[in-house]
């Protein structure tokens, strides 16, 4: 149950979008993230509005994944959108009901900047739901991977990102032990007043945090034992594939921002 | 057996821990030969885990010297020696370092820096020999503890090391994942010549070995076949080790009168034995 929590991002299927190299879909959101604000009439939102319907339809990801992602900004939207419709006083006067102004203004930067939130939303679940968090990791690596010359440490980042990763699942499951065994000794959980639950999960987080510890000085060891020193002179066995799909979507991608940047007003 | 050339030498070697008052290890001195399977055994305490971080340079030694490979540990060939011994944990967990089998037994290959196209075959190659090759992609978290520890034996296996330490490596397994991780390092052991070093305190591990060596208090308690070792039963329960199952019935079977050949020291042998016993007469 926990582990859908965190991994029920990614939805494993066969799609253009999948197949990609997780660089260039990295790219393409970031891009996408930057050229959203370009955006300023109703010509350019559609345009954006497109490009996001194609890339989710060629990522065949089920609607009611998208929709999950969206719940939790719907009132964040909904809210913004309230704000423009009272606060913006410019433009006519469309509607008039006791002291209740909604002027033309309003309306359009409402629904605009409530459709930018929909794009970003959709457009960053889209790299999650498509991508593997280790996916993610190699991408984010290579393409720090110049920040090497400032210094900034890419491989351990990457490293710690990867080896996190592959102990979530170790430590949920320690978790659910650890909670278990503490119920056997009449800990409560899921009943009580909040605080007395709040407290109850202290006997649970210090054993978590003992083993986490353990587990850490052991994997040490063991990476060291089997030749670990640092990123130095280290090869890499995970390989990303650049294939025509990733130029051909990074090419719309540009087209899209030249559009852009010649229909905005 | 014919003794063949010593692979690791152990010299007058003495270890003590940071602040701990008594020495870990004192006077150690032995050989351990190419192509044999060594059991360290004893209880907690008596030195054998320690004696196998030093032998891969995880500690220094105090006082003595180890040589692998004719090579004598030291500060700058750490990592040469590191090269020639794999070690498999007890943590089945603890030393799974890649988020999928393939990953983690590339690991230390790429520790190596080896060419990808290398990379590629030594990984499916070893996950082969120790039949882990259907798992490639899988999680560490869907597979049980026994096939994890195959894992970490075909990525040391993956590293070509002339020497492969198993410290405690069945310890955390149940009896089926102890099988299964015994008899894949069996195999191995006859496919390569291969030296295998097993730290225990299971005795029907011990039993296995061509040799074995009894720790306590961290000296070298006694050393000898494991026939020789399980004829001093008394002596081993007093040191916390327990002798096999199939050498305490074969030796209260003695006692009952029934004329057995020797301590037997695998059940299959015992039971071979009292079935053909009619016949022998």
């Amino acid at each position: 149950m926990m582990e859908k929590m965190i991994f029920g991002r990614y939805v494993p299927m066969d799609s253009v979008i999948h197949r990609m190299d997780p660089r260039s879909k990295l790219l393409l959101v970031f891009l996408f993230v930057c050229i959203v604000f370009l955006a300023n009439n109703l010509l350019t939102y559609i345009l954006l509005g497109l490009f996001t319907l194609l890339m989710l339809g060629m990522s065949k990801i089920p609607f009611r994944f998208l929709y999950a992602g969206l719940k939790p900004v719907v009132f964040l939207v909904i809210f913004t959108l309230i704000l423009h419709l009272f606060l913006t006083k410019e433009g006519e006067l469309l509607f008039k009901l006791g002291w209740i102004e909604i002027y033309e203004e309003g309306l359009r930067q409402g629904i605009f900047i409530s459709l930018r939130f929909f794009y970003l939303i959709l457009m960053t679940s889209l790299l999650t739901l498509t991508t593997t968090p280790i996916e993610i990791t190699d991408g984010l690596e290579t393409l720090l991977n110049p920040m090497k010359k400032i210094k900034f440490p890419v491989h351990e980042m990457a490293l710690m990102m990867s080896i996190s990763l592959r102990f979530i699942p170790t430590l949920m499951q320690e978790t659910d032990k650890i909670m278990k065994a503490q119920m056997a000794r009449g800990v409560e959980f899921s009943s009580g007043p909040i605080k007395d639950r709040l407290k109850a999960i202290v006997p649970l987080l210090i054993p978590l945090f003992v083993s986490s510890f353990k587990r850490a000085e052991e994997l040490a060891i063991a990476m060291e034992a089997r030749g670990y020193r640092g990123g130095e002179g280290r090869t890499k066995y995970r390989q990303l594939v650049w294939t025509y799909i990733d130029t051909i979507i990074l090419t719309f991608m540009a087209i899209l921002t030249i559009l852009l940047i010649l229909f905005r007003t | 057996m014919i003794m063949k050339k010593p692979i690791v030498e152990i010299k007058d070697v003495a270890f003590r821990y940071d602040h701990q008052p008594s020495r870990a290890l004192e006077n150690i001195h032995m050989n351990i030969y190419e192509g044999e399977w060594l059991a360290i055994v004893g209880h907690n305490g008596s030195g054998k885990s320690t004696l196998a971080k030093l032998l891969n340079g995880l500690q220094f030694a105090e006082e003595g010297s180890i040589s692998v490979c004719g090579l004598e540990i030291s500060e700058e060939n750490l990592w040469t020696v590191r090269k020639q011994i794999g070690m498999v944990f007890q943590n089945p967990d603890n030393q799974f370092v890649g988020t999928t089998v393939q990953d983690d037994v590339a690991f230390g290959l790429e520790n190596n820096g080896l060419a990808r196209e290398i990379m590629v075959d030594r990984v499916h190659n070893s996950l082969k020999k120790v039949k882990m090759e259907e798992f490639l992609n899988q999680e560490p978290h869907h597979l049980s503890g026994g096939q994890k520890q195959r894992v970490a034996i075909a990525g040391v296996l993956a590293l070509q090391p002339a020497i492969i330490i198993l410290d405690e490596a069945t310890s955390m397994l149940d009896p089926v994942g102890r099988i299964e991780v015994l008899e894949t390092v069996r195999k191995l052991k006859e496919e390569n010549v291969m030296t295998v070093i097993s730290i225990t305190h299971d005795l029907d591990e011990a039993a296995r070995a061509d040799r074995i060596i009894v720790m306590n208090k961290g000296k070298v308690y006694r050393e000898g076949t494991p026939e020789e070792i399980f004829q001093m039963d008394k002596e081993l329960l007093e040191l916390g080790l327990d002798i096999p199952f199939s050498v305490k019935v074969s030796k209260l079977l003695r006692e009952k009168g029934i004329p057995l050949i020797k301590h037997h020291l695998s059940e299959s042998e015992l039971v071979t034995e009292l079935w053909t016993s009619h016949y022998n007469k």
